[in-house]
């Protein structure tokens, strides 16, 4: 306990628990949408945009997050509108970009310090890279995505519901999907740093899965997703403390464990 | 009176004619079959008159009504029938036109969403969870949606797609009621040609162009409508 409570009074640790605290707590809240309209894999191709963004940006010492959203904002709105009618699908337009997004990525970096722990720390995540900057983001970003859900919790439901329909109905569906973009991007990139980029696409899809195995009212889904996700952070930042083990890792193994825990209550639920 | 009146109506998709000079009139009270074959434009009609598809040519006129006034009631997609809502929850969504610019739901409109319910036999599924009803019972809450985004103008995308026999001719009897007796003017699409032909007043046959407007007993009895239904026989 008195380890606790000495590792709490760390400013990195005290940066990294903001941060993760409301990046989970956005992402957790997005994830529901995203999940019902079959986005899930966007948080992956978005991540691994974001890493070729921050090693373009440390190679040509660029300011990393100056650089990095709007490139992942912009590949957010390709991949959503990828989706739609035009002749690549979703599935194979996201593949697509995260791939190459990696190779570019990895060949930018191997010009630049060409070290390995760079790498590393980019695909797994550190918890030592949170700055004061990422924190007044963090907050900003959270209250962003929180005003969205609770003044548009309606129309974003018959957005995902029924596009067409809300369409019909004179709701801007479109806008809709543009602001979960935006938010969807911001959230990576807030996030991958910590949580690594082969990672944070967990923190997306697992608390919205989580919940939807419990819970069958989009409200109660929503909060509970919420809940889920910030729990299983803060469990996994302490884990990773105790047993010396990667952040990122721990908080997608904190994740799975709720996954699992959750599947088995729904199994007994609605047997 | 005239409800909607449709003059020349072009509408054209990545450069070519879906739809080209098609003309025809709605009463106030009409029971519409739209007909015809697979890629004949119906599905290009329907978006033209929601306002979803902009005409390329032709006008699209409603009386007494806004474009964002219809109930429309599309085809279920692959995303709905797990969604975790519950089905209060899916019908409000139909009523975000009467909520106004309110954030959340007032007491009224959480009415208007029972009421509709109750016009479509599925008031005691309120509190069930959509994902988990039957495929007619989904449809039904579709229904009740619709009509909470409309008093006037219901448009149905293939209803009854996917639905037993049993839940078709419910359904079939829940449109001809909210017809009759609530005085909703109706829209339909289907391919279920001869069933829908005996439902509705009124024949929309297009194969990207106008081949037959009229009644259903002057289309049993034109040539177009005797090729179409034998044809469609052959089908099923």
């Amino acid at each position: 306990m008195d380890n606790i409570i000495k590792l709490l009074q760390m400013t990195f640790i005290q940066r990294a628990l903001i941060v993760g605290v409301l990046v989970s707590l956005s992402a957790a809240l997005l994830g529901v949408p995203l999940v019902l309209k079959r986005y899930s894999m966007i948080g992956d191709g978005l991540s691994h945009v974001g890493f070729c963004a921050l090693s373009v940006a440390a190679v040509m010492n660029l300011a990393p997050l100056y650089f990095s959203i709007p490139v992942v904002v912009i590949a957010a709105f390709l991949l959503l509108r990828l989706s739609g009618k035009e002749k690549i699908k979703g599935d194979a337009a996201t593949a697509l970009i995260t791939t190459s997004a990696l190779a570019v990525g990895v060949i930018v970096t191997s010009f630049g310090s060409g070290i390995t722990t760079d790498i590393n720390s980019y695909m797994f995540g550190s918890i030592l890279t949170m700055s004061r900057s990422d924190v007044r983001l963090s907050i900003v970003l959270s209250v962003a995505v929180l005003v969205l859900f609770v003044l548009f919790y309606n129309r974003l439901l018959a957005v995902t519901f029924d596009e067409t329909f809300a369409k019909a109905t004179g709701i801007k569906a479109q806008l809709y999907n543009m602001l979960l973009a935006l938010l969807t991007a911001l959230t990576i990139v807030l996030g991958m740093r910590m949580m690594g980029t082969l990672l944070i696409s967990g923190l997306v899809v697992f608390p919205a899965l989580t919940a939807m195995r419990v819970f069958k009212r989009f409200r109660s889904v929503m909060i509970c997703s919420a809940c889920v996700s910030v729990v299983c952070f803060v469990v996994g930042i302490i884990a990773s403390y105790v047993f010396s083990t990667p952040a990122g890792a721990s908080v997608v193994a904190a994740d799975l464990l709720a996954f699992l825990l959750f599947w088995a209550i729904g199994a007994v639920k609605y047997r | 009176m005239s409800l909607l009146k449709v003059e020349d109506l072009t509408v054209q998709y990545d450069g070519s004619e879906a739809l080209s000079g098609l003309s025809f009139t709605l009463e106030q009270g009409d029971y519409l079959c739209i007909v015809g074959e697979n890629g004949s434009g119906k599905s290009t009609l329907i978006k033209a008159l929601l306002g979803l598809k902009k005409p390329d040519g032709g006008s699209i006129t409603y009386q007494g009504l806004a474009q964002s006034q219809i109930g429309y009631m599309p085809q279920q997609t692959d995303i709905q029938r797990d969604f975790p809502a519950s089905v209060m929850e899916v019908v409000l969504t139909g009523c975000l036109k009467a909520n106004g610019r309110r954030p959340f739901f007032s007491a009224k409109t959480k009415k208007l969403a029972l009421e509709n319910l109750e016009k479509t036999g599925a008031a005691q599924l309120a509190k069930k969870c959509y994902g988990e009803l039957s495929g007619g019972q989904q449809q039904r809450v579709l229904m009740a949606r619709a009509l909470c985004s409309t008093e006037k103008l219901l448009i149905l995308d293939e209803p009854v797609a996917n639905l037993d026999p049993k839940a078709t001719d419910e359904l079939y009897a829940l449109i001809d009621e909210l017809n009759k007796k609530h005085g909703i003017t109706v829209i339909m699409v289907s391919h279920d040609i001869r069933c829908a032909a005996m439902q509705a007043g009124k024949i929309l046959h297009i194969d990207k162009t106008l081949v037959f407007f009229g009644t259903t007993n002057d289309y049993i009895n034109s040539p177009e409508g005797r090729r179409f239904l034998s044809h469609s026989h052959h089908d099923i």
